[in-house]
């Protein structure tokens, strides 16, 4: 017979165990011996917070009473988990990369870190979370209560509500120590998730213990139990399909709309991978869980008296058989089922309430902001402290309220159907980035309100929340507005009524006003993290360069993650831009950095708050700066178009001013070619008319005048008509209009026949010309008449020039690499250094040219001749006079 | 008495004319064809008039007439500029720097003689 007192000491000793556990594993964690606790399966086990004490004894009562309806609960999250691809790793993603501490943070951060909806958010969280929180009070009492009836001392209400008012302290006290440990709620809780772990397996062994001692200790066998399952009226229980789609599609919701859930599918979470893992162990854990439900129930009925709470068989069935110690380890599942969640619930709504409700207020108060006070750090763990306590109260004194005596599967649902109004925002918020934060206030408010008066309400009963005269009639006679038959629609269970108008008009009210208006550039930021979180998981921007001291946010970051972290971090920034100490460059990117840090503690909307009382006036607002941003991009987009404009210009006046020059450049060459084609012409015709002139007078004049001047007249028109010639002839070959008549020759024979053709300039014969045939015999495949002008060109050149008393000219003819070369070296005193570069321009004639009379073009033509045959003619310096070296290329050469 | 002209010119078959033309006329011509010594010729020659080509080796016929405007007992000396260019700056420049007559070639014998004729008269 066991003791009520040894039941708690029984009791006592369990929750010894669990600080202990979650003690070394925070000790573990400390040390950074973390791989155990941050398995997939520690993972999967912390999710089974899903399973309260409404699934521990509720699931057989929910059976006892609807048959297999209670299967709802468990295929919902089934459903969710095994295409966790779709939904949950983007959620994970999500809350990793925006270090979301809730699921208020994440509607809030999501639409442009609105604290409004995160606020909106928590209230919906407390409000549908405190009924839970009772429950599990409740559930824990009355099975302490079950073993007090056999007991020899009596039980009064009052020692029962004591019992709860005890359960909730020691539940404070445990989430106080392991639950507000580090403030960086982003951070893992190792203690309390181990702890939770351990307790998922206490209950699975527990509820599978009973399951078991049922078939074969009270049944006698599987086909019995079967047969009695058979017999049993739970066969007998119709399938409504309406609450059948409605329950699962609520439990699906639940999964990662309830507070604890989100904590530890998301929040808690150490690996995205894990995900992977739980998609298939977490649906069998709840297959496990579900497994016994149904003999469990079947026997109770058969074995409990008429009248007998079903929702308590899993401890009362064993206890009517004698089995203490499995009763003690059924209460042991309860009781772990039931602290479990009160104590995820707590952080996650302490979190919530800490950071959306209690830093904002302070905040505002303390107009001065965040670094002249003392330390937040310390503010906002005894806020999220205080948190814990008052929701426990809170849970506590809803307890009393309620009498204890609701019906438990009740509670849950409606506690369901109320944090399922976040989903509309949380789905939208992820998959469409037209969604905006007045439509998700929208649809928050609105769906919470519909929630509230036709299910939360009501679940008070008749009279007490609610009159039973609204509930018959509607408010203000109002038959359509009935609480349970909206707009006359009746004959549907109370719970799918409400799940389905308040979800329906919910997501209305989120889509209608979401397209009605336009998001701000914040939230379209937000929207696009988180939308395409896959794409670029990169942290939310916001911050432009602004004047935050980076002195002032080391302070800040402080007093929120602690000296020894913010200085970490601060360092690791400073090296990572290349600095030494602690202070690195305010950079926009190093401020969104430590707003994600910070965020990781204070939620989203709190961190933004406090850092943009440093980083910018928190007068001016992100909304601002973005309109800033946008202006200054228009200006930068019309300035860069402007100076691509100028440059244009620029370049267009530079190209025309290259243009002017060069034609300004051939206009003075113009006029210089023409005024020496004038001076060169205007020369002979001087003396031809002054000639002319004299002779037509008729005056006396000698024999020898007369031949003297009429031969002047001749010379002076052969010189005009030679002039003429090569004027035409250089205008052709620099037009190169000139076509080439090539053909086979001999380079001794044109050089013959120039040397012959030159021999009437030199009537005396003064010029000796120096050749030697041999190495003159080189075939050629020409134009050898304009070759031949080249060398008559330069043999008259010297007959002209050449001012040695005795007249030489040597002709050589080498073989060099780039073709055949022919030097004409005489031995006058050559060309001076200075003139050398300009004797092939144009009317460069040297010095006096009185006894030649050339118009110096001739050098000029024979280089546009070279030129034309692909071969070339220079001056060939120290020779001992003036040389001119002429090169027939190779090939052409050759050719022959 | 003979008067006198110097000639400044470097073309040959010009020199032989126009040295006939003045001769026939009764004037003593002397001739210099070096552009760099014109200056010093005038000095020595100490000529009546003088007539000046544009383009001379060595020195342009521009700016020996700027010696000779410089020179305190050459400026007002008469100088018959002529110039085979014939284009207006050439012109221009001449009267600029104080040229008394300017001809472009081909130049008839008669305007010539007339030119130098009437400067010498002054």
């Amino acid at each position: 017979m066991i003791t009520f007192n040894m039941l708690v000491v029984v009791c006592l000793t369990y929750v010894v165990l669990l600080f202990v556990v979650a003690f070394v594993a925070e000790r573990r964690a400390a040390a950074g011996r973390v791989a155990w606790l941050r398995s997939p399966l520690v993972y999967t086990l912390s999710l089974s917070v899903y399973c309260t004490a409404w699934t521990f004894y509720g699931a057989v009562g929910y059976a006892a009473r609807s048959g297999l309806e209670f299967v709802t609960i468990y295929l919902g999250p089934t459903l969710v988990l095994i295409g966790w691809w779709v939904v949950l790793r983007k959620l994970v993603r999500i809350g990793k990369t925006q270090r979301i501490t809730s699921i208020a943070d994440l509607i809030s951060s999501r639409y442009g870190k609105s604290n409004v909806l995160g606020v909106i958010v928590t209230l919906m969280a407390v409000v549908g979370t405190t009924p839970y929180i009772a429950l599990q009070l409740q559930s824990v009492t009355l099975s302490f209560a079950v073993f007090a009836e056999r007991g020899p001392a009596q039980w009064a209400m009052g020692d029962l509500n004591a019992t709860a008012l005890w359960v909730a302290a020691g539940l404070a006290l445990f989430t106080v120590l392991f639950g507000t440990r580090n403030l960086d709620a982003n951070e893992r809780h190792h203690g309390v998730v181990t702890a939770i772990a351990m307790e998922a397996v206490v209950k699975l062994i527990a509820l599978l213990a009973v399951g078991l001692f049922v078939i074969w200790g009270v049944a006698g066998g599987l086909g019995e139990m079967l047969t009695r399952i058979e017999a049993s009226p739970l066969a007998e229980t119709h399938f409504n399909s309406g609450r059948w789609v409605g329950l699962t599609f609520l439990s699906a919701a639940a999964i990662f709309t309830l507070p604890r859930m989100f904590q530890v599918l998301v929040v808690e979470n150490a690996d995205e991978r894990h995900l992977a893992t739980a998609s298939w162990a977490f649906p069998l854990y709840l297959f496990l869980m579900s497994l016994f439900v149904v003999p469990i129930a079947v026997t109770g009925l058969r074995v409990m008296p008429e009248g007998a709470n079903p929702d308590l068989f899993v401890l009362t069935v064993p206890l009517s058989q004698g089995q203490e110690g499995l009763a003690a380890l059924a209460f042991l599942g309860g009781f772990s089922s039931a602290t479990s969640m009160v104590i995820v619930a707590a952080i996650a709504l302490s979190t919530m309430v800490s950071n959306h409700i209690v830093m904002p207020l302070w905040l505002h108060w303390k107009e001065a902001g965040a670094t002249v006070s003392g330390d937040v750090r310390k503010i906002v763990l005894r806020a999220r402290r205080i948190s814990i306590a008052a929701i426990l109260v809170l849970g506590y004194l809803y307890y009393r309220l309620t009498g204890g005596s609701e019906v438990l599967a009740a509670i849950g649902l409606v506690s369901f159907a109320g944090v399922a109004q976040v989903l509309p925002a949380l789905l939208g918020g992820i998959f469409w980035r037209g969604a905006t934060r007045k439509g998700a206030a929208a649809g928050l408010i609105l769906g919470f309100a519909t929630w509230a008066y036709t299910l939360f309400l009501p679940s008070f009963g008749p009279g007490v929340a609610m009159s039973a005269e609204i509930m018959v009639n509607g408010p203000f006679g109002l038959d359509w507005l009935r609480p349970q038959a909206l707009f006359g629609v009746t004959g549907i269970d109370p719970v799918v009524h409400a799940v389905f108008w308040s979800i329906t008009l919910n997501t209305f009210a989120f889509f209608a006003v979401s397209l009605s208006g336009f998001p701000s550039p914040m939230e379209r930021l937000q929207g696009a993290q988180f939308v395409n979180v896959f794409e670029h998981s990169s942290g939310a921007r916001g911050w432009s360069h602004g004047a935050a001291e980076a002195e002032d946010l080391l302070m800040m970051a402080q007093r929120i993650l602690g000296s020894r972290e913010a200085q970490a971090l601060f360092q690791r920034a400073a090296s990572e831009q290349g600095k030494a100490g602690y202070l690195p460059e305010p950079t926009p990117e190093f401020i969104e950095r430590l707003e994600r840090e910070l965020a990781g503690s204070v939620g989203a909307a709190t961190a933004h708050a406090m850092v943009g009382q440093i980083a910018g006036h928190s007068s001016v607002s992100v909304e601002d700066l973005m309109a800033v941003a946008d202006e200054a991009a228009q200006i930068m987009e019309y300035s860069s178009q402007l100076e691509a404009k100028s440059e244009e210009l620029a370049r267009t006046a530079r190209q025309l001013r290259e243009a002017n020059e060069k034609l300004t450049e051939i206009s003075e060459q113009k006029d210089a070619f023409l005024s020496q084609i004038s001076h060169e012409l205007r020369t002979p015709m001087t003396s031809i008319r002054a000639f002319s002139e004299i002779l037509m007078e008729g005056a006396a004049l000698s024999e020898d005048q007369l031949t003297r001047y009429s031969s002047i007249i001749y010379e002076e028109a052969i010189r005009l008509t030679r002039l003429l010639d090569d004027l035409l002839d250089l205008s052709v070959l620099e037009r190169g209009q000139v076509s080439l008549n090539r053909q086979r020759g001999n380079l001794r024979e044109l050089l013959d026949r120039a040397v012959a053709a030159t021999g009437s300039l030199d009537t005396q014969a003064r010029m000796a010309i120096a050749r030697d045939p041999a190495s003159e015999d080189v075939a050629l495949m020409t134009d050898t008449d304009r070759l031949s002008q080249v060398f008559i060109n330069l043999i008259a050149n010297a007959h002209k020039y050449c001012d040695a008393a005795a007249p030489r000219l040597t002709i050589v003819v080498r073989r060099l690499p780039e073709g055949t070369a022919v030097d004409f070296i005489d031995n006058g005193t050559g060309i001076p250094k200075k003139s050398q570069d300009i004797i092939f321009e144009k009317f460069s004639r040297l010095g006096d040219h009185s006894s030649a009379g050339g118009a110096g073009l001739g050098l000029a033509i024979c280089r546009e001749i070279m030129d034309k045959l692909g071969g070339s003619i220079a001056y060939l310096p120290g020779q001992g006079g003036a040389a001119f070296r002429v090169i027939l290329p190779a090939s052409r050469a050759e050719a022959a | 008495m003979g008067r006198t002209v110097l000639l400044i010119e470097d073309e040959p078959n010009i020199i032989e004319a126009i040295r006939f033309i003045l001769s026939r006329d009764g004037w003593v011509v002397h001739t210099h064809s070096d552009g760099t010594t014109a200056y010093q010729s005038v000095l020595e020659k100490r000529p009546d008039v003088v007539i000046l080509d544009v383009m001379l080796p060595g020195k342009s016929g521009f700016d020996i007439l700027r010696d000779i405007r410089g020179g305190s007992e050459t400026g007002a000396l008469p100088v018959l500029m002529l110039t085979a260019k014939g284009q207006a700056k050439d012109r221009e420049m001449a009267e600029q720097i104080g040229a008394s007559r300017f001809m472009a070639k081909p130049f008839s014998n008669t305007d010539v003689l007339s030119a130098v004729r009437e400067l010498a008269e002054g």
